[in-house]
């Protein structure tokens, strides 16, 4: 049953993919009016499959793991309707909603092969996987508006008024947006690193740092406090705000599959 | 469906004529009431702006003579103002009507106040009973389409005045122009109109630098502003978001070091540049710098440009948009035509099967309940059949040009006239 129920929210999702694809090119009165509910009644049937699946009775780590993409992206998508309810604006969705499909997919075509070790300690694995997933999305949602921010600044510039086809809030309110939730996925990421790293030890006792899943996962948290700093120090933003923002994705995103190659993100008792 | 409808407006008539036959507010409701008495008349409206005079009615059979309530009405020479009417009937009325409620009859295309004079003039006449019905339906209509023409195309949306090209700038890159800063350099009238703009868009506070003192502080005065002297220039323009240039400087008095110096002490918040001068004050390279926006008068008056052309593709596409509610207003009408004939053709068929069973029964002796049953279902499955292919003739033609026709036969075949007569008087004495 999960997976069915995710399979109808990859179908919602498939609306907001197609949504976000023809946004750029054109105008479709009939998208714009479906997609967000599409989107919102995807993000239930992801919940439902979720829940089901926590439900199904094995011990809730081992869910929360086995459906970690499609956690990552009921929280991308919960972060964008937070944006939704205070800016009153879908235009991130042009990011966030493929964002939103591709990892239902992974999610509802592959399962992970992770495995399960007797001695984790499981709060902590929880409380691990819950924060650095909302410092994900929060991360995510940031790289989206600062590249919202640069095709609103190019439009700008260009002094040429296409305006029509593709309305983007005003920069300062996408701007507005990547630092905010900048600045909150921040604390998530690092607590969350922390959790992990309690875990990590508790688990293996000491770890080595040149472990790629730490490396990696060390050199996301630095470039994104990096982000925060020079954002709030120098304000930066527009390009220089993108590029830093696509190096901590793209980072996040070598963390994360890390997972494949790494002697203790396995889960396995080696 | 028999709309009619007759007017001028400010591309038929100049304005001599227009406001011979406008009507003060205070005695537009008079108005309607006498032309909904108008002999012929079952409905009207009269829609009054300062663009137009229009008369709208659902007549009663199409004879209404709208051209004598206007004689009537004004007791004008009709030779001033008879060439200038135009006319409408059935759905060009109601295409008419639709285009004006969208507001693509209107002077400037697209704008927003057309919509509620119309719709004034409907609560006017709703008010003194003067519209109930079909005009009620189809002023319903009108204002849906409006709202679709506005929220499915972009007419209207778009600036076509430098100085509001300006303020839609501004408000794409700061959002809401509240607690944002204007800095005025030079004191030229364009720049105190863009500048007028701004501030009734919700900017914060106006600066004025000037090389002539007195004429700053004139201005600063209009917009309850700052002076601030002319040599402090570079020290203070960080504080503003956007910056209006216009002096008769030679050169450019913003160049890229100045740029980056306002960036590097605004933390690279954005400004914005309007320069309105020519020759221009601020060197084009500016703009090259992330954060900072500099359109010049020729790139402004790109923009209106652009954006005149942009209402005309977007009017293409709205009058697409009428042009199909057309139809489908044509469409729901005819339907609504048929249906009485449908109500009143099995009124009769009925009333002809009771006759005959009434007849019939006393001749029969008493029946029981299963041959009672047998003839009701008989006499129905009759009726029934004879009813069928008038009664699908007349919903197919409730989607033709000719439906007016086929109901008239269908009337006049099972002789239906006079029952509608009496059924519409005794529907007026109720309302």
């Amino acid at each position: 049953m999960p997976l069915l129920w995710l399979r109808v929210a990859l179908g919602c999702y498939a609306i907001g993919l197609l949504y976000a694809l023809l946004a750029l090119t054109q105008r479709s009165y009939l998208l714009n009016r479906i997609a967000l509910p599409a989107m919102s009644l995807g993000m239930v049937f992801q919940f439902v499959s979720l829940t089901e699946s926590v439900l199904a009775g094995e011990p809730v780590t081992i869910t929360l793991v086995h459906n970690s993409e499609s956690l990552l992206a009921l929280l991308v998508m919960a972060a964008f309707m937070i944006v939704f309810l205070v800016y009153r604006t879908t235009s991130p969705g042009i990011v966030v909603f493929p964002l939103v499909f591709l990892l239902s997919f992974v999610a509802a075509t592959g399962q992970q092969p992770l495995l399960t070790s007797p001695g984790l300690r499981r709060g902590w694995l929880v409380a691990h996987i819950a924060l650095i997933f909302t410092g994900y999305a929060a991360l995510f949602l940031s790289f989206a508006a600062s590249l919202l921010y640069l095709v609103q600044e190019r439009s700008l510039k260009s002094k040429k008024a296409s305006g029509t086809l593709l309305r983007l809030p005003a920069l300062e309110v996408i701007d507005e947006i990547g630092y905010r939730s900048l600045l909150l996925g921040f604390p998530f990421m690092t607590l969350g690193l922390i959790a992990g790293s309690i875990v990590a030890q508790t688990t293996y006792g000491r770890v080595n740092l040149l472990d790629p899943k730490i490396f990696l996962s060390l050199l996301m948290w630095a470039v994104y406090m990096v982000m925060v700093f020079t954002r709030w120090n120098a304000g930066w933003r527009g390009r220089r705000a993108a590029y830093l923002a696509a190096g901590a994705v793209l980072a996040a995103v070598i963390a994360w599959s890390a997972n494949y190659f790494s002697a203790i993100h396995r889960f396995v008792q080696s | 469906m028999n709309f009619q409808l007759i007017g001028v407006n400010h591309n038929s008539a100049p304005i001599e004529v227009r406001e011979r036959l406008a009507i003060p507010e205070s005695r537009l409701p008079d108005a309607m009431r006498r032309l909904a008495e108008h002999p012929g008349v079952d409905e009207g409206l009269i829609l009054c702006t300062c663009n137009r005079v229009e008369v709208l009615a659902q007549t009663k059979n199409g004879a209404a003579d709208l051209r004598r309530f206007l004689r009537e009405y004004f007791q004008l020479d009709p030779a001033q103002y008879e060439p200038h009417l135009y006319e409408y009937r059935e759905s060009e009325a109601v295409r008419h009507l639709f285009r004006v409620a969208a507001s693509l009859d209107s002077m400037v295309v697209g704008e927003p106040q057309i919509l509620g004079q119309v719709k004034e003039a409907y609560a006017t006449a709703r008010a003194v009973g003067a519209v109930h019905s079909q005009l009620d339906l189809l002023l319903t209509r009108a204002f849906a389409v409006a709202k679709r023409v506005r929220t499915e195309t972009a007419v209207g949306s778009s600036a076509v005045s430098v100085a509001s090209v300006a303020v839609e700038l501004a408000k794409k890159i700061f959002g809401s122009l509240q607690e944002r800063h204007v800095y005025l350099v030079g004191a030229g009238k364009m720049s105190e109109l863009a500048a007028r703009h701004l501030v009734a868009h919700g900017a914060a506070s106006i600066f004025v630098a000037n090389r002539t003192h007195e004429r700053a502080a004139q201005l600063a005065g209009k917009f309850n502003g700052q002076v601030i002297l002319f040599e402090q220039l570079y020290e203070t323009c960080d504080r503003a978001d956007i910056v209006i240039t216009s002096t008769g400087a030679p050169h450019a008095i913003f160049r890229r070091e100045h740029g980056e110096l306002f960036l590097s002490r605004r933390k690279n918040r954005p400004m914005f540049f309007i320069d309105i001068a020519v020759p221009r004050d601020v060197a084009p390279e500016m703009n090259d710098l992330d954060g900072i926006f500099v359109y010049d008068i020729d790139d402004l008056q790109q923009a209106v440009s652009t954006h005149v052309a942009d209402r005309r593709r977007e009017a293409e596409r709205a009058e697409a948009i009428v042009q199909s509610e057309v139809e489908r207003f044509q469409a729901r009408v005819q339907t609504l035509d048929v249906v009485p004939t449908i109500v009143s053709l099995h009124d009769h068929l009925e009333t002809i099967r009771q006759a005959e069973i009434d007849r019939v029964r006393s001749r029969l002796g008493p029946l029981s309940p299963e041959q009672e049953m047998a003839v009701e279902t008989l006499t129905r499955g009759i009726v029934n059949k004879i009813m069928h292919t008038p009664i699908s003739t007349l919903k197919t033609a409730a989607r033709e040009p000719e439906a007016t026709t086929v109901i008239d036969v269908v009337r006049r075949l099972f002789n239906l006239e006079e029952k509608k007569a009496a059924r519409s008087g005794a529907d007026r004495d109720q309302s």
